[in-house]
């Protein structure tokens, strides 16, 4: 192992490996904003849809749970432009892994809507307000605190899974790698530096994560 | 949207599914038992006295669970044949997942054991076992009865992280999918079949799990 040969390699090809990384923080980046959103109207569905969309919705995330990332990263792939919908690797990778955040949200966001007393809605409703005030302004900033942990960590799934997204040829920065160690045949030095960079962004998440939480936990 | 579903070549070659879907299964037993070993030796180093080996267990933990499995298994599969390390493709992915569910299982661990109550070891020692024989005939025990739903939480999500194994050709069932899926262009059934069969496995060990932690849960 030659460590000044590999830094020369990566140097070499710091702009493709760039390239590979704003890839993988921007497919990260959408799936876990777009995700969010539609987990928490997963999440609000769970706890107070009626019965028909309860279980539609039921099964949507229950089926999402149940199927790897993988599976459904080719499956958006494939079976997409085969019903006529034409999108990109990358805009097909990315749909995928918002559905697998939306639906981990979702379940997150049920958890802990669970947990919140009875009374705090009575509560609410109590002193007149309607259906979204009272979720707005009463129940999500409890559940905020609860949901936040999690939510973090499943960030740093999604960016761990957006490495899958090299099978289906969406230079991100695992496929960026790989390309150089194609040129260079340094596989050991640049998987251990293509791991070494995911674990800097997910600890970087950690922390902020930790942080946040902090700030926000209530004083007892 | 015309398309014809055909599930004829799917039906054909539903047996080699199976077969890797019981791979996939074989796969995620085995390591989750390695797994579990390591997990117990970290989770012990992670409440031991010294801040050495504490700080190393935190260093496992925190390393794997922030890098992405696909780097790792291309690493144990590519990279390590470098050190002299030479596995078979089965071996290494069963090496990789052993390592990656380790350091989730010492999480899990480490927690179940901090949530005993002290009197457990005392009463051990009390009646004159050893050290290590309360830790083996008490400690351990119980705090594994106290985990079992974290701990089936994990298998069954190391049980669709088999599905990666595809990306070094063990034949599991992704693997057969993607062959199907490109010799009969059979898309959208291919891929359905095969999450599905996911999802189904998945059910059904949920449900297994549920039933053995009632009948071993705690009675209060």
């Amino acid at each position: 192992m030659d460590i000044m040969q590999a830094l020369d390699a990566i140097w070499s090809a710091r702009w493709p490996l760039l390239d590979g990384f704003g890839n993988t923080i921007l497919i990260s980046a959408v799936s876990i904003l777009l995700g969010t959103p539609l987990g928490v109207g997963v999440g609000l569905i769970l706890s107070y849809g009626n019965r028909v969309l309860r279980f539609i919705v039921r099964l949507y995330s229950d089926f999402l749970r149940g199927t790897p990332v993988f599976v459904l990263i080719l499956a958006c792939f494939y079976i997409l432009s085969i019903v006529g919908i034409q999108l990109s690797a990358f805009q097909a990778g990315v749909f995928a892994l918002t559905l697998f955040c939306s639906s981990h949200v979702g379940e997150i966001v049920q958890g802990a809507l669970k947990t919140i007393p009875k009374g705090q809605t009575e509560a609410a409703k109590s002193v007149g307000l309607t259906f979204f005030g009272t979720f707005f302004s009463v129940l999500l900033p409890q559940a905020l605190r609860m949901i936040l942990p999690t939510w973090v960590t499943t960030a740093t799934e999604i960016v761990k899974a957006s490495t899958l997204l090299s099978v289906i040829g969406v230079v991100e920065l695992l496929l960026a790698t790989q390309q150089v160690i194609s040129r260079t045949y340094l596989s050991l030095e640049l998987y251990f530096f293509a791991g070494l960079v995911f674990f800097l962004i997910n600890f970087a998440i950690e922390k902020a994560g930790r942080f946040v939480e902090r700030k926000v936990s209530l004083p007892n | 949207m015309d398309y014809d579903f055909n599930f004829a070549a799917v039906w054909r070659d539903f047996d080699i599914l199976l077969s890797g879907l019981g791979l996939g299964l074989v796969l995620a037993v085995i390591s989750i038992a390695i797994g579990c070993l390591i997990g117990l030796c970290l989770a012990f180093a992670m409440l031991s006295k010294k801040r050495s080996i504490r700080w190393a267990a935190t260093v496992y933990v925190s390393v794997f669970r922030n890098t992405p499995i696909l780097v790792l298994i291309l690493f144990t599969f590519f990279a390590l044949p470098e050190f002299g390390i030479n596995l078979g493709k089965i071996e290494s992915f069963i090496v990789t997942l052993s390592v990656y569910s380790g350091a989730y299982l010492t999480e899990v661990f480490r927690s179940g054991l901090v949530s005993l109550p002290p009197g457990l070891r005392e009463a051990g020692l009390t009646v004159g076992l050893t050290e290590f024989r309360t830790k083996i005939l008490i400690t351990i025990p119980v705090m594994f009865r106290r985990v079992l739903p974290a701990l089936g939480n994990n298998f069954i999500s190391l049980f669709k992280d088999t599905s990666l194994a595809a990306v070094i050709a063990v034949p599991e069932l992704t693997f057969y999918a993607r062959k199907i899926n490109v010799e009969t262009f059979r898309v959208i059934e291919t891929w359905l079949v095969a999450s599905l069969m996911y999802v189904i496995a998945c059910s059904i060990i949920a449900a297994i799990l549920r039933r053995t932690e009632n009948r071993l849960a705690i009675p209060k």
